[in-house]
Order: C-alpha cells, then structure tokens, then sequence
C-alpha cells in the first residue's frame, strides 16, 4: 500500500521539474516538498550557521525549516509553494544569496 | 465606502462553521485563508490534480466535511459568501470609521499585498505543533507528528518507510494509525503519558462517551497494523548523520526521570513527534485583544475584549475539531444578530453551548494527562541546538542564565538570538524557555507573517485616507 493507492488516486500526468539540474517527476498539486519527498530526497538545504542538512519539519508553513530555492527566487517554503512544470528547485545553501 | 460585512480568517472546522451560521442568517461573508482549499488541518484535502477518488480512506467524520464543503459551494454560489484562498493574513488593521482593514499577502511567493475591508472580524487561525528539543531533533527525518499528517493527507507522500511516533497528545494516534494505512511501517507509538493518570482522570474521561469511542477505534487500528504503543517512554535522541537513521526511547520512573536500564535503539528513517499543540495568537495581539495564558480569551458568545473581534476554535484554546465547529457555529449565530443591531438569544444555541462546555472540560483532562516528562530539559546536552532557525544551542541558553543572569525569555533571546531567526520563536519557544527555567510566555509578535519592507511601507495608504 502506498498513499496513492490508499485513496485510489488518478493523478493528472506527470511531469518534470529538476533539482539541482537532475530531473525529477512532480504530480499535479503536489508541493515542492511533496515531489521531493517522492523522489526519496528530505533535504535540500544547510544551515547558515553550521552547514547542517534541513528539509520539513512543520509541513504547514510555520518553522521555516524547508527554504529552498525555485526559479532563482531563494528562502522559498517548500511546503507550500505548489510546482509548476519545468520549476527549477536549487538545494539552498546558508541564506540561499551568493554572499 | 464598500460593502463590508464578515471577516472570517481561517477556513478550518471553526472557520468553516461560522461562515455558514453568519451567511445563513443574512451576514455577506468573506472566508480567508492562507491554503489553497478550505478544511484546516482537520479536513486537509489532497489537491485536485492529484484525482483522489476515496479522499476519506485518510479521514475521520468525512460526512462532517462534506456537509460543509456543499454549504460552503451553494453560500459561493450565491454570491452571499466569497472564498478568498491562498491569502496569508499578516495583520488586522483597526479603523475607527470603517471597522476593520485585513491585510494579506498573496502571489506564489507571497509578496504581493491585498487589503479586505470589514466591520466585524473572526480569527479562526487553529494552532501549530509544539515540539520539545532534544538531541537530534534537527535532523532530516525528524518531522512534527502534524506534519506528516499534513504531507499525507495534502499531497499523498510519506516521509519514509519505518516511522517511530512519539512525544505526547492525541494527535499520535490519528497521525500513527494515518501513516500506517498509508504504507508505512510504524515502529511503535511512545507516548510519554502515564497510564496511572488515565485511571484517575477516568470519570472526565468516560463523559465523551464519543470521544472514549473514537479512542478505542484508533486502538484497534493500532492493533490491526501491529503498532506497538509504549505509554509512560519517551525519546531520548535521534541519530544519524545527515539524515535519521534511529531513535533511543527509554521508559520514565513515577518523576518522570528515564530508566537508564530501559533504554533501546529502534531502527527507523522517520520520527513523527509531538508534544502537543499552541493556538494561533498573533493576529489577535497586534489587535489588542486579552490573551490568556496562550488562549485568546472569549466571552460565552465567543466575542474578544476588542468590539468586532470575534475567535473560535484552537485560537481560543486547543480542544480537537468538533469543539472548533461547535465554536464556529456559536460565534457565527452571535456575529449574525451583532451586526444586524440586536443582542443574541443565547437559547437559540443552548445544545452548542453545553456540547463546548462538555469538550471544553473534556480536553482540561485530556491536558492533565499528555504532559511531556517532568525532567525533559535534563535530556537535552549542551550540544543541542534549541533554537532551529538562529542554531542556538542549550549550552548558550544556559550560561545566559548562568553566567549572564537572564531570567526571562526576553532576556535570553536578547543574549543569545534565540527566537530571533524566521520563525519567530514559533518553534523554539517553550524548547528554549524550559531549558533556561523560565516561564513560557506568549511571543508577541507585531505581524502573524514576514513582511516584506516595500509592503509595509505601502500599508498605511489606502485609497479613502
Ligand atoms: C499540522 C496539523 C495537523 C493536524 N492533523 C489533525 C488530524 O489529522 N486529526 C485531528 O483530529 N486533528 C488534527 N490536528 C488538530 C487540529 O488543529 C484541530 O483538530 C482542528 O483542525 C482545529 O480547527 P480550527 O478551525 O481551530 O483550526 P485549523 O483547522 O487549524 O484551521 C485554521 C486555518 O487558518 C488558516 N490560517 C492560519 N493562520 C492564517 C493566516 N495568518 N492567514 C490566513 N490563513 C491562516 C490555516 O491555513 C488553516 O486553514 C492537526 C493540527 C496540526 C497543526
Ligand atoms: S516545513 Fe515548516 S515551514 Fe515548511
């Protein structure tokens, strides 16, 4: 059993987005975190301080743990933010700015 | 000047309730809320483009949700509602001639501002998942025990294969049996509640009757799934090195101290926790509204101390969905004859109103019992980073105490920048104040989201000034 199967799920197609220039599969709706979750990647960003790996905590918005970077724009809540074909997601590194 | 009428700010249970009782009763509503579709957290939806054709496999009281979901159709429909999504209130703007101004914030990135005008407001903003650090509660894996509810029931996916569900509170069972369903396989549940305190807190208990049933159905599917549910354990720490691999639980002696004998390993690549849930408060601070303790306080007719101000639901005090509608739909009928000039009939609601006292008492002894351990903050090594967002570690918290003589969360967080960083000390709050053995007091916070400066700056002009 999988979520999908649980709720008997017929996704509208498929379709690619990249992450870090790879290419991953994305359903329609799902967030960027659901993508990533999907594709068997948690983390995708450091923190600024020590360089440590991050990904969802809270998944609805308050923690700000799952900042990443979509289309160039960084310290994007992945959890929130809905993907859109050809999205381009960049693991973050520290804030995410070239500083 | 515009139309204005009902401001409702949150589409949850409580949200969702009122807006049906004010519209039918004649109110123009205007429902607001940050997602892209109604139900909270209770009635979380998994998007539209995902086809779900058995949605409720994932949900409790699905004929609830969809009573409402047709009310909430025919009202838009109508025209005598208007659906506002994906709108991020950041703050509730008081204007002495025209009632209220709601300020949002909208767009894919949410940088774009929009204004809504009315003359009454409900803040129906739920709450968040409290979460108690310990060591490696950072690590990728580690989510809050909503969350994944939250990622499950929104967008369809599970954070891994073998979950360990842990910390304290009655959201562990939904969120157990819910990953379970899924595919999961959960480990056990550790629930640091001690069983001795469900004996004797067992007449408040037994009168939900409900609610004692919903508990035995959740320990079936607990059985049925094979979850092993430890009571009176806690998590002592979560280990791996760039993401979790295992957690060591441990059972707690009558203090609530770890039985050092009792500790062991589990193998798991995801840790749901939780310790229980805080109410949304920050949009009723920067109105002025009395906050009690962390509860926004309301009158028998759900009314703030502030004229206008309505709140229902979690935001007023964490008790579950059925108390949010049964708030909603108080606060909704009260709204209704307010705004039409006449003081309400509180008869016209007297079943509401002994089912919320009934809930209300029920989930005061439901608190007495889902308490984290007593000595939790002696878990937690100097190494632990306590603030997520600043990386301020226990160790930092402490000698602002010790060395520095901080005795207050303010103080603290002046000294060591915990509670500084994005979240706002959403997170870390009761983490860092437990630590340093102070008081945890309710963060106020001028806005309820990050603001961008340009915006703020723009807010003050508005077109009738
Ligand atoms: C992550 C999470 C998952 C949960 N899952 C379950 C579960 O599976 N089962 C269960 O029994 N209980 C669950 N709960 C408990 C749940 O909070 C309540 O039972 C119930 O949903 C509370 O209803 P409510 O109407 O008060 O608030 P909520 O349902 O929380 O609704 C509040 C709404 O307000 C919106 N909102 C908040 N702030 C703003 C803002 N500033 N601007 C715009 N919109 C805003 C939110 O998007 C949300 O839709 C969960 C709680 C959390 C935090
Ligand atoms: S996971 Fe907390 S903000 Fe996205």
């Amino acid at each position: 059993m999988n979520p999908l199967e649980l709720v008997r799920a017929e996704p509208g197609p498929a379709f690619t987005v990249t992450l870090d220039g790879r290419e991953i599969e994305a359903l329609p709706g799902q967030t960027v975190a659901a993508a990533l979750w999907t594709a068997g990647v948690t983390s995708w960003r450091t923190t600024r301080g020590e360089g440590r790996p991050r990904g969802i905590f809270c998944g609805i918005g308050v923690c700000f743990d799952c900042l990443v970077t979509v289309n160039d724009r960084p310290n994007q809540r992945a959890c929130l933010m809905p993907l859109q074909p050809g999205d381009a997601i960049r693991t973050q590194e520290g804030t995410g700015h070239d500083d | 000047m515009t139309e204005p009428g009902l401001a409702v700010i949150g589409a949850g249970p409580a949200g969702l309730a009122a807006t049906l009782a004010a519209a039918a009763r004649g109110i123009r509503v205007t429902l607001i809320d940050s997602a892209t579709e109604a139900g909270g957290q209770f009635y979380r939806q998994p998007a539209p483009g995902l086809g779900a054709r058995r949605p409720q496999a994932l949900h409790h009281q699905w004929r609830a949700w969809e009573r409402l979901r047709d009310g909430l159709r025919a009202h838009v429909q109508a025209g005598t509602v208007r659906q506002v999504t994906d709108h991020h209130v950041w703050f509730v703007e008081r204007r002495d001639t025209v009632g209220f101004a709601v300020h949002a914030l909208t767009g894919p990135e949410q940088e774009q501002p929009a204004e809504i005008r009315a003359t009454a407001v409900l803040l129906a903003t739920g709450g968040y998942e409290k979460v108690l650090p310990f060591p490696g509660w950072t690590l990728p894996g580690v989510v809050t025990a909503g969350g994944a509810q939250a990622m499950l029931k929104g967008g369809l996916v599970l954070p891994g294969r073998t979950a360990v569900v842990a910390g304290t509170g009655p959201l562990l069972l939904p969120v157990a049996t819910g990953l379970a369903a899924a595919g999961a396989t959960v480990a056990a549940l550790v629930d640091s509640a001690d069983p001795k305190s469900f004996v004797r807190r067992s007449r408040a208990l037994a009168g939900r009757p409900v609610k004692v049933a919903e508990g035995a159905q959740y320990a079936g599917q607990l059985l049925r799934h094979r979850v092993r549910t430890l009571l009176h354990h806690t998590v002592v720490a979560a280990h791996g090195a760039e993401r979790l691999e295992a957690v060591t639980i441990a059972a707690l002696d009558r203090d609530g101290r770890l039985r050092q004998d009792t500790r062991r390993r589990l193998v798991c690549d995801t840790l749901a926790v939780s310790h229980g849930m805080l109410p949304h408060t920050d949009l009723a601070d920067a109105l002025g509204c009395r906050v009690d303790g962390t509860d926004v306080y309301v009158d028998d007719e759900q009314r703030t101390d502030v004229p206008g101000v309505w709140a229902a639901g979690e935001t007023t005090g964490i008790g579950g969905a059925a108390l949010s509608l049964t708030e909603g739909h108080i606060a909704g009928r009260s709204i209704a004859a307010r705004l039409a000039g006449r003081a309400p009939d509180p008869g016209e609601w007297a079943a509401a109103a002994r089912t919320r006292a009934g809930l209300r008492a029920f989930f005061t002894a439901v608190d007495s019992v889902y308490v984290p351990p007593a000595h939790w903050a002696e878990q937690v090594t100097d190494g632990t980073v306590v603030c997520r967002c600043e990386e301020v570690s226990a160790g930092a918290v402490r000698e602002a105490v010790r060395e520095l003589g901080a005795g207050d969360l303010r103080t603290v967080k002046l000294l060591t920048r915990a509670g500084m960083g994005w979240c706002q000390g959403r997170v870390c709050g009761p983490g860092v104040a437990g630590v340093a053995g102070c008081a945890e007091s309710a963060g106020r916070r001028p806005f309820a989201r990050p603001v961008p400066l340009g915006v703020l700056a723009r807010a003050g002009e508005t077109e009738d000034q």
